[in-house]
């Protein structure tokens, strides 16, 4: 199955995803722990002045990020989470690490539907995925409107 | 009983069924004991591989207690499954605990109780006051050796209202444990939370809005039972030993933390949660709803 969908996502959203389909479902909650420790910090100056991030309100937890696109049409995406929300540290350093260095035109093709093929439905639940598919939402919403100023 | 009851806390002994709480520090004493088993259960799917009470064994809500399929919870057969591969057997004494409060431990403790587990506990306080007191956690797995666990039917008459055993209650006390806005119709889900899907806001005819957290301390024990008394029978909504009670909130975990202290530390007898709660009603045609922060008239 991740043969048929790995043209469709830039190399690294499509490596994230061999990954996780690789493993067991017990080993992809596992890898999503991984992720939950690997989320960067923020930078100083999204640290010091946390309102120019967006709150996620598809999240449960508190989870706030901004994507900003750079004047050679390169996407960054910030994100923050507490420890106490490892499932949302987790969505939002897979989207960090995909993200990183794709183009504003890569990010906005990205399918919606992404974060539904990373085979963490069993293991994670449906409900919580949502969170993922907010911030993926957010973040294209981000790019586009930074695109149209 | 498998494990004798927590008799430490003076404030835990004045509730009506006082071994249904313990203490961490109880907790902490009894560890190894065995016939015990402690579950945690938290909102964040993740949480407890991020470290857990030593011993500790996972139920998720969402991925191991409900039925994949319906909207519903799992059967017996799976139910047996699940605790035997988690080490309990018909007889332990299980602990629950978790984050956010204890609403999902409180949860938890809701559904083992529907397939009549009788020994079922929770941690006062849960996650939050175990890592507050600085306690230890460990990221160390536990593995529970498998042990036969019988295949019950679950019981859904007696701790668990349908949407068509509400709207014959009505005129019987409801308890809506949402938050304000919630309760008078501007929110659709809690604050800061996803909108799961209501269609229609407010709350269910003469329901009174009691959010969970006026149930606990600022340290997430539940308050003592005086207390309790004072906000939920004479003094407050008046609820009597004898009334038939039902609590909801969005999809009943809030209000298993309520249902909690209504039935084990007050000894309301006749408390059921409605698990449907706001997001069946809120979709379900035809209901009744009221909006505002009035509990509203009976419906004609």
């Amino acid at each position: 199955m991740a043969d048929d969908r790995s043209v469709d996502v830039p190399e690294t959203f499509a490596r994230i995803r061999a990954d996780f389909l690789e493993l067991s479902q017990a080993d992809r909650l596992l890898l999503l722990l991984e992720f939950s420790r690997e989320l960067p910090e923020l930078p100083e100056r999204f640290a010091s002045a946390p309102e120019l991030l967006e709150r996620v309100e598809e999240c449960q937890a508190p989870v706030r990020a901004f994507t900003e696109v750079d004047e050679a049409g390169i996407v960054h995406f910030y994100a923050s989470a507490p420890p106490e929300a490892p499932t949302t540290r987790g969505f939002a350093a897979i989207l960090a690490e995909g993200l990183a260095g794709l183009t504003a035109e890569q990010v906005l093709a990205l399918p919606d539907d992404y974060p539904f093929t990373l085979g963490l439905t069993e293991a994670v639940s449906l409900l919580r995925l949502r969170g993922m598919s907010g911030m993926l939402t957010r973040t294209k919403r981000q790019v586009r409107e930074q695109l149209a100023t | 009983m498998n494990v004798a009851a927590d008799t430490t806390s003076d404030r835990i002994a004045q509730y009506a069924h006082p071994e249904r709480l313990v203490t961490t520090q109880w907790l902490a004493d009894h560890l190894a004991t065995p016939g015990l088993v402690v579950v945690e259960s938290d909102e964040d799917v993740l949480l407890y591989e991020t470290g857990h009470i030593p011993g500790a064994v996972k139920i998720d809500w969402h991925t191991d207690l409900n039925d994949p399929d319906v909207r519903d919870y799992v059967d017996g057969a799976r139910f047996a499954q699940l605790l035997g591969s988690k080490g309990i057997t018909r007889d332990t004494t299980v602990v629950v605990y978790g984050d956010k409060g204890n609403w999902w431990a409180a949860y938890t403790l809701w559904v083992l109780s529907l397939f009549g587990h009788e020994d079922v506990r929770l941690l006062d306080g849960g996650r939050g006051l175990w890592i507050a007191e600085g306690r230890v956690m460990t990221t160390d797995a536990t593995r529970p050796t498998a042990v036969e666990y019988p295949v019950v039917d679950r019981d859904d008459t007696t701790l668990r209202a349908f949407r068509d055993d509400v709207l014959a209650h009505l005129g019987n006390p409801l308890v809506d444990i949402r938050s304000p806005r919630e309760y008078n119709g501007e929110l659709a889900h809690m604050p800061d939370y996803p909108n799961e899907g209501a269609l229609r806001t407010g709350h269910i005819p003469t329901a009174r809005n009691v959010p969970w957290a006026t149930a606990v301390a600022e340290d997430g024990t539940y308050r003592s039972r005086p207390e309790l008394e004072a906000i939920y029978q004479s003094g407050g909504l008046g609820l009597k030993d004898d009334d038939s009670v039902i609590t909801y909130c969005r999809i009943g975990e809030r209000s298993s933390h309520t249902w909690f202290a209504l039935k084990h530390l007050l000894g309301i007898e006749r408390v059921r949660n409605y698990d449907g709660s706001w997001t069946e009603w809120g979709n379900s045609v035809r209901v009744p709803i009221v909006k505002g922060d009035e509990p509203g008239e009976l419906p004609g």
